[in-house]
């Protein structure tokens, strides 16, 4: 159909549409896309920002809307334009972007989108066509379809026991109160144009403003999917979709919100990243000799912080300037009533993160113990909480270690640090590092300062048990 | 240099920051949802955006948008959000938009479980979505790599206008380990000729997948595949550890690389000479030298994987029938030891059956 406009956000002749006739858009005679696309680029023009201004166009008859308006344009997916729009909007908040779409594009496969780009209050435009049909595959039932329409898909007409009702967007997103403003309107007649025409300035206007969020419904024809001509499909627009459809403005909070939804971001700065991450920060590593590597499993009730000592053990590593690694147990591994860890400390680069033949084991309750002790390789370290688990390991297999650390926690002051008793003994059993070196450590990794005497006396205390018996 | 100890789900997060990453779109899932976390913790702080989308199809088109302004952005997941996102992976892919799409795989098919699984090597490396297009993927396996090589996806994605992804599975997300932050710098690509961002140097561009002719489309197809080619050619990169001299080969990636590398001089000391060949490209595939190592037709090869035989199918197309190749794979969160390989091994070479345990 040939659309007449002055309109500079409207190309007058389409270069990007193939064949020979880029002087005519590739909508069908009558129908109502061409309409809206007038008015839009009508208000660009009018308020002056087709060069920031960025248009998506949907997958629905307005999939080519690009050969149309002098700015930038994306295509997206189908239902998906408000996400791309949330994309788009949010990479560069000074943009004003466009998402036009279809009812069956905005209101059957982007419900979701549509829903939750509102409800985040999106500072974008949308522009909802809603024509009661699927226009581009052939004429089949919209979820706006109206009750008795025949569509290609629902011959014998529309019935709400099978097909459901209509479905009123504007009515709906007008509930969010995110939305800023939402009005339905109409292009059945020249009254109804004026009309639609302000409500799309306004749509516009308020997100140069940056009010927020604004929806206009436009209710449009499809001759063709209609089975109609023209003059009857603005009367059967008239008529029928507007009683189903009734216009007017569902909400308007546009005069209390300018400027209130901007979103500022900030450009990559380099430099502003790598003092955020103290790329430059001097390293606190303090080497020091690994006698031998620890391929170490801790086990235990989850709460009884088995993960944490495995963590303190690999940063006492990490600061020591050894290859480290610690894993949970994830996945299969979990069951059985055993939390535990896996923690590598080495001299040489580490393989597999989990360790599947300790040297050294911790187990803090029965269960750990029976699960793992018979993967301790031979003359491994092993450290039983002898307060809590009523067993002693192999001792002729095993360098046995049984120490009442939740009792000696309980004397250091509470139940919590022992984790960090066992780490104590564990240290002094392996002899992997100095107690200096732990306790120096151990104030720089423990992140509750005002816990560190605490751990600094359970792990004492643990050290003690395993070198003095006390 | 800063060393810090963290988890290899939010090294990602640190590279990505690091390259100039400035939006984040995701939805939660295990075991991703740490990248999640630390996006939403330090994206804001930096003054970039995060947003927790309504659905991964959201996710994945919000990325489009951003992608299309030519900023750097990416979105994560696990397996089945990353199913949702194939759509809009070839939609990046024919509008040739860069950014980066992650992938911490977990257990399938369906709802599966949450524990590590390599089965989406099919979805990821031979497609996924609609068409003809590949996707650059980068399979990191410990913390360090998932921050670098998360950096330098970003740099593949801009340098070829493709999206590339990072496959690694729950156990190289969950694990920690120490990680140097490289240096962020200023990024030495320029899009302005086909990004548009709201300006008016920008506003005659347009992003989109769509070509209506029949030839204009085989065309742009053409191009596509002519710069998939070129990727292919320069691009690949692995690990080789001691294929050399070994008589068998092992193919392995992620979590199961790292098991097999423990393996490697246990099994020689058992005299059993075996090497570790680790894609770090799965696609581009190291096929060149797999086809270089299997060019005199005596070695032996195995692919160990946690599915039921998907790489496997790269590494017979490299090795084209010069030896036999053979599987080893364990899933649902099953994880084979270093014993149970070494078994492995030595019946392989020894010209034995396998013994059950994984399929084969
Ligand atoms: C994922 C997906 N499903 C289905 C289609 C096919 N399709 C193209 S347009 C369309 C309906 C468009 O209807 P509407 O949004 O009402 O726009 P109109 O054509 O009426 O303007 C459908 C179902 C598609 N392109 N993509
Ligand atoms: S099918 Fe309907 S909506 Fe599509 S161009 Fe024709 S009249 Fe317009």
């Amino acid at each position: 159909m040939k659309t007449t406009t002055k309109a500079t956000a409207f190309y007058n002749v389409f270069e990007r549409k193939g064949g020979p006739h880029k002087e005519t858009t590739h909508y069908c005679p009558g129908c109502g896309h061409g309409n809206v696309h007038k008015m839009i680029a009508e208000a660009m023009d009018d308020l002056g920002i087709n060069d920031k201004t960025v248009f998506v166009s949907p997958v629905g008859c307005s999939v080519f809307g690009y050969y149309y308006f002098d700015c930038g344009n994306f295509q997206a997916a189908h239902g998906r334009a408000p996400a791309v729009a949330t994309g788009i909007k949010r990479a560069n908040p000074d943009s004003v972007v466009i998402s036009y779409q279809g009812d069956g594009d905005l209101a059957a496969i982007g419900t979701a989108e549509t829903l939750h780009a509102a409800n985040r209050g999106e500072n974008i435009t949308v522009f909802f066509v809603n024509n009661a049909i699927y226009g581009m595959t052939g004429g089949q039932m919209a979820p706006t379809t109206l009750i008795e329409q025949k569509t290609a898909t629902t011959p014998r007409g529309r019935v709400e026991s099978e097909h459901g009702n209509p479905i009123k967007m504007a009515e709906i997103i007008s509930t969010l109160p995110a939305a800023t403003y939402v009005e339905r309107v109409a292009i059945g007649n020249s009254k109804h144009i004026m009309k639609a025409r302000k409500a799309i300035r306004k749509a516009l206007k308020n997100q140069v403003e940056n009010r927020g969020y604004s929806f206009v419904e436009i209710l449009s024809v499809c001759p063709t999917g209609w089975k109609m001509d023209s003059p009857d499909a603005r009367d059967w627009l008239t008529d029928q979709m507007i009683e189903a459809f009734p216009l007017g403005v569902y909400k308007d909070e546009s005069s209390e919100r300018e400027d209130g939804w901007y979103r500022d971001v900030k450009p990559f700065v380099p430099a502003e990243l790598n003092k955020y991450f103290g790329v430059n920060a001097e390293a606190d590593v303090a080497p020091v000799d690994l006698k031998k590597d620890l391929f170490c499993k801790f086990a235990g009730f989850g709460g009884q912080g088995i993960l944490t000592m495995g963590l303190f053990l690999a940063q006492i590593g990490m600061r020591a300037d050894h290859n480290v690694s610690w894993i949970p147990a994830y996945g299969p591994e979990m069951r059985g009533g055993t939390a535990n860890c896996s923690v590598n400390v080495s001299n040489k680069r580490i393989g597999t993160p989990l360790v599947e033949r300790p040297n050294v084991m911790v187990a803090m309750n029965l269960p750990s113990l029976e699960m793992f002790e018979k993967d301790v390789v031979d003359g491994g370290v092993i450290l039983v909480d002898s307060g809590i688990v009523d067993k002693t390991p192999d001792t002729d297999r095993l360098d046995v270690v049984m120490i009442p650390a939740t009792e000696i926690a309980d004397e250091v002051g509470t139940p919590k640090v022992a984790n960090v008793v066992m780490l104590g003994a564990m240290i002094a059993a392996t002899d992997a590092y100095s107690l200096d070196f732990v306790s120096e450590t151990l104030k720089v990794v423990v992140k509750k300062k005002n816990l560190i005497d605490m751990n600094l006396a359970a792990l004492q205390r643990g050290y003690d048990f395993v070198k003095n018996g006390s | 240099m800063s060393r810090q100890f963290m988890k290899g789900n939010d090294a990602i997060v640190v590279g990505a920051l690091q390259a100039g990453c400035r939006a984040y779109y995701g939805y939660p899932i295990t075991p991703a949802s740490e990248i999640a976390h630390a996006a939403s913790l330090h994206f804001p702080a930096l003054g970039g955006t995060f947003i927790q989308a309504e659905s991964e199809v959201a996710a994945i088109n919000m990325v489009y948008g951003t992608a299309g302004m030519g900023i750097r952005t990416m979105t994560a997941s696990s397996s089945p959000g990353f199913s949702l996102k194939q759509e809009g992976m070839s939609y990046l892919a024919g509008a040739e938009l860069p950014c980066v799409v992650v992938n911490i795989q977990r257990g399938g098919p369906g709802l599966g479980n949450i524990a590590p699984e390599q089965a989406d090597y099919f979805q990821v490396v031979k497609g996924g979505g609609h068409g003809n297009y590949r996707l650059i993927t980068l399979a990191p396996n410990c913390a360090q790599e998932m921050c670098d090589l998360t950096s330098k996806a970003f740099d593949l994605a801009d340098k070829w206008r493709n999206p590339a992804c990072i496959l690694a599975d729950g156990f190289i997300g969950q694990m920690m380990e120490p990680v140097e932050v490289p240096e962020a710098k200023e990024i030495p690509f320029d899009h302005s000729d086909w990004c548009v961002r709201g300006d008016a140097e920008t506003h005659k561009n347009l992003v989109s997948s769509i070509v209506l002719e029949p030839e204009d489309l085989e065309a742009h197809n053409f191009k596509l595949h002519k710069k998939y080619l070129e990727i292919q050619e320069s691009e690949v990169l692995f690990e080789d550890y001691k294929t050399e001299d070994a008589d068998l080969v092992v193919v392995a990636y992620g979590i199961t690389s790292r098991v097999v590398y423990s393996t490697i001089d246990q099994a020689r000391e058992l005299g059993l000479k075996v090497g570790l060949l680790r894609p770090i490209t799965l696609w581009p595939f190291p096929s060149e030298k797999l086809a270089e190592l299997a060019a005199d037709g005596t070695k032996k090869f195995l692919s160990v994987e946690l599915s039921t035989g998907q790489m496997i199918e790269d590494v017979k197309l490299a090795v084209n029938g010069k030896c036999p190749v053979e599987l080893y794979g364990r899933c649902g969160g099953v994880v084979p030891g270093g014993e149970e390989l070494i078994q492995r091994y030595e019946e392989i070479m020894n010209g034995k059956p396998i013994s059950d345990g994984g399929v084969r």
